[in-house]
């Protein structure tokens, strides 16, 4: 090819008798433990042709705590704390994903109200999750003022934990049957009351990032997945719905009280991070849609937020003072606690990053034999080696960003 | 499809799964809790899965879950357990095989790529090898650890502990000083053993058979 078509040559640049032949080296980075991108304790060892990623190894269990052999060794009531500290982003959902998982074992029904506190509560969860995640991820490719603006949110909805359960992240507040303690009708009013405000906020960060020229040009083409590849690799949550896979448990495999909620369900169409970004959006306005239903509903729904069967929900603080059989099936439930039937179960729900599932083999003693903990995370991060690879180095934080991971459940 | 699916469903989807996969691919399938489990050996894991992938009725296109777990009275102590997905047809199933220390698995990332980072945590945590895996290193334990802490005979404090010393400047490795892990039992001794819920306790063994056959 000649004339103003033809691609460069060696020579067009510099003359080779002057600057000779250099050789090309390449790059080996550590890309974190520490790196504020990295969203928690990430090393990756990145090798790099230029700015060129050529190959991505990271190397997780940096906080590995081992929950996994811990929850072998206590009963069933002592190990839900530990789901909070999973995905410490949204506590609630794992939670849900344990309590199910037993339920099914022991085959208790969640009486009406406390079903619309755990879906209420994981809606939250999930705005929680997309909160932190869509705003970091703005800040991971450079803007500072939308995470300013997501935590106050979030604030407000730690601050609804609070009123809860009593701790603004690590909640312990699921229980098998129910929740732990019943809603003041004050809380659910303020919670109907900020799905009102909330939306507003929404459009203001929307008006920030989603048109914004740098945020585009940062994810838009970036990290793309397509529909066989997000399957073959493990997938869920807005992974695949990015990728526009219509796939949401709440719908297709619905628990609690979700198939009586209306809700759409956000699907991207190109995968990459852009559309993911788009879809974890439209997901949050979905959630408090989901939040004002409940809230409609718990108004009018009355009584027990948890299950009456007290050889497996502690009875009231008041029948304690009264009755002998109350203090001893609280003394009861607070050593031996509940045991359930020999058998395995698999329990998932929609954590707001996909499907967290809870592998439980019991063998009828009041603790678990062996409890693996599925982590949608963690099949997200083993893609990172093959959705970097030809991608810029800047690239690699938009595409971590998006793929919206938390060390807390990777590594257990 | 609904959700959950019908019991009968799960059923005759066990029975003709078994009989298509071919002879010996499954050896057999239980629904339990709602949730249909086929077992196979090691040596046809793959073709296991394979099948259960492709095959028109079941489409199992993600590995959700892949993970081991020990059982230490038993001739082959580990089972690995598979979890399935299938989008199409609404279904869940998960698949078990045996094996023991010295044993490998076929690795079964050909079929699903995802099950790399699973098999490497199942060997960190259990010791169980995987035959044709790309890179069976450890996962999720620290550089240069030894042993496999989620085995039933790895003690909970572990065999080492780390800390910073100010002198050396660096982080020592030493032997595990802290007290005994207390493992309280709290099971109860009244209740007594039903049979097939809760271990037996110590002494029960005496009064079961004669509890069975009172004529004796």
């Amino acid at each position: 090819m000649t004339g103003a078509n033809a691609p460069a040559k060696d020579s067009d640049f510099f003359a080779p008798e002057i600057v000779g032949e250099t050789k090309v080296r390449k790059f080996n980075i550590n890309f974190g433990p520490q790196h504020p991108a990295a969203h928690g304790v990430l090393r990756m060892v990145l090798e790099l042709d230029g700015e060129v990623v050529e190959r991505v190894d990271p190397h997780i269990g940096l906080l590995h705590r081992g929950t996994e052999k811990l929850m072998e060794a206590r009963p069933y009531q002592q190990t839900i704390p530990y789901f909070d500290r999973l995905d410490y982003v949204a506590p609630m959902n794992q939670e849900h994903a344990y309590v199910i998982a037993l339920e099914r074992l022991m085959g208790v029904e969640v009486p009406v109200r406390g079903q619309l506190i755990r879906v209420l509560y994981d809606e939250i969860g999930r705005i929680l999750n997309h909160l932190l995640n869509v705003t970091t991820q703005a800040m991971d490719v450079g803007a500072l003022t939308p995470p300013l603006w997501g935590f106050e949110e979030r604030e407000k909805l730690m601050g609804f934990y609070e009123r809860a359960s009593g701790a603004r992240m690590h909640a312990n507040y699921y229980r098998v049957g129910g929740v732990r303690q019943d809603l003041p009708p004050e809380l659910v009013e303020d919670i109907a009351d900020w799905c009102k405000k909330v939306p507003r906020v929404f459009d203001d960060i929307e008006k920030l990032i989603t048109g914004n020229r740098i945020f585009k040009q940062r994810n838009v083409d970036i990290g793309k997945v397509t529909k066989d590849e997000a399957q073959a690799w493990g997938f869920s949550g807005v992974m695949v719905r990015g990728s526009g896979i219509a796939w949401d448990l709440r719908r297709s495999q619905p628990y609690a009280c979700y198939n009586e909620m209306e809700f759409d369900i956000p699907l991207g169409v190109h995968g990459d991070c852009y559309d993911r970004y788009l879809c974890r959006m439209e997901e949050m306005r979905q959630s408090v849609k989901i939040m004002t239903q409940c809230c409609e509903r718990l108004m009018k729904t009355p009584g027990p937020a948890i299950s009456q069967d007290n050889k497996i929900a502690a009875p009231k603080r008041g029948e304690m003072k009264r009755s002998m059989e109350a203090l001893i099936h609280h003394f009861k439930l607070f050593t031996e606690g509940y045991r359930t039937p020999p058998g395995e179960v698999y329990a998932a729900v929609e954590a707001p990053k996909g499907e967290f599932g809870v592998y439980l083999v019991s063998d009828g003693t009041n603790r678990p034999y062996r409890c693996k903990i599925r982590a949608p995370s963690y099949a997200f991060l083993q893609a990172m080696d093959w959705m970097s690879r030809g991608h810029m180095l800047a690239d690699v934080s938009a595409i971590l960003g998006s793929l919206d991971i938390v060390f807390g459940e990777i590594d257990r | 499809m609904s959700w959950p699916q019908p019991l009968p469903i799960l059923e005759k989807l066990g029975v003709s799964t078994v009989k298509s996969a071919g002879k010996g691919v499954f050896t057999g399938y239980e629904v339990m809790y709602g949730e249909l489990t086929f077992t196979t050996t090691a040596d046809r894991i793959v073709q296991a899965l394979t099948h259960l992938r492709d095959a028109d009725n079941l489409k199992f296109s993600i590995l959700i879950d892949l993970c081991g777990a020990d059982y230490p009275e038993r001739e082959k102590r580990f089972d690995v357990v598979y979890h399935l997905l299938s989008m199409t047809k609404n279904l869940r199933c998960r698949v078990k095989l045996q094996t023991d220390e010295d044993t490998a698995v076929p690795s079964v990332t050909s079929v699903f790529p995802s099950a790399d980072w699973y098999e490497r945590e199942t060997f960190d945590m259990y010791g169980v090898f995987f035959e044709g895996h790309p890179d069976l290193r450890r996962i999720l334990t620290d550089y240069g650890f030894h042993g496999h802490p989620l085995r039933k005979d790895f003690p909970m404090t572990g065999y080492v502990e780390v800390r910073y010393d100010d002198e050396l400047k660096r982080v020592v490795y030493e032997p595990v000083k802290s007290v005994e892990w207390r493992n309280w039992d709290f099971l109860s001794p009244w209740e007594g053993a039903e049979p097939g819920y809760a271990p037996l306790i110590p002494g029960d063994e005496k009064a079961l058979p004669a509890a069975k056959e009172p004529g004796k």
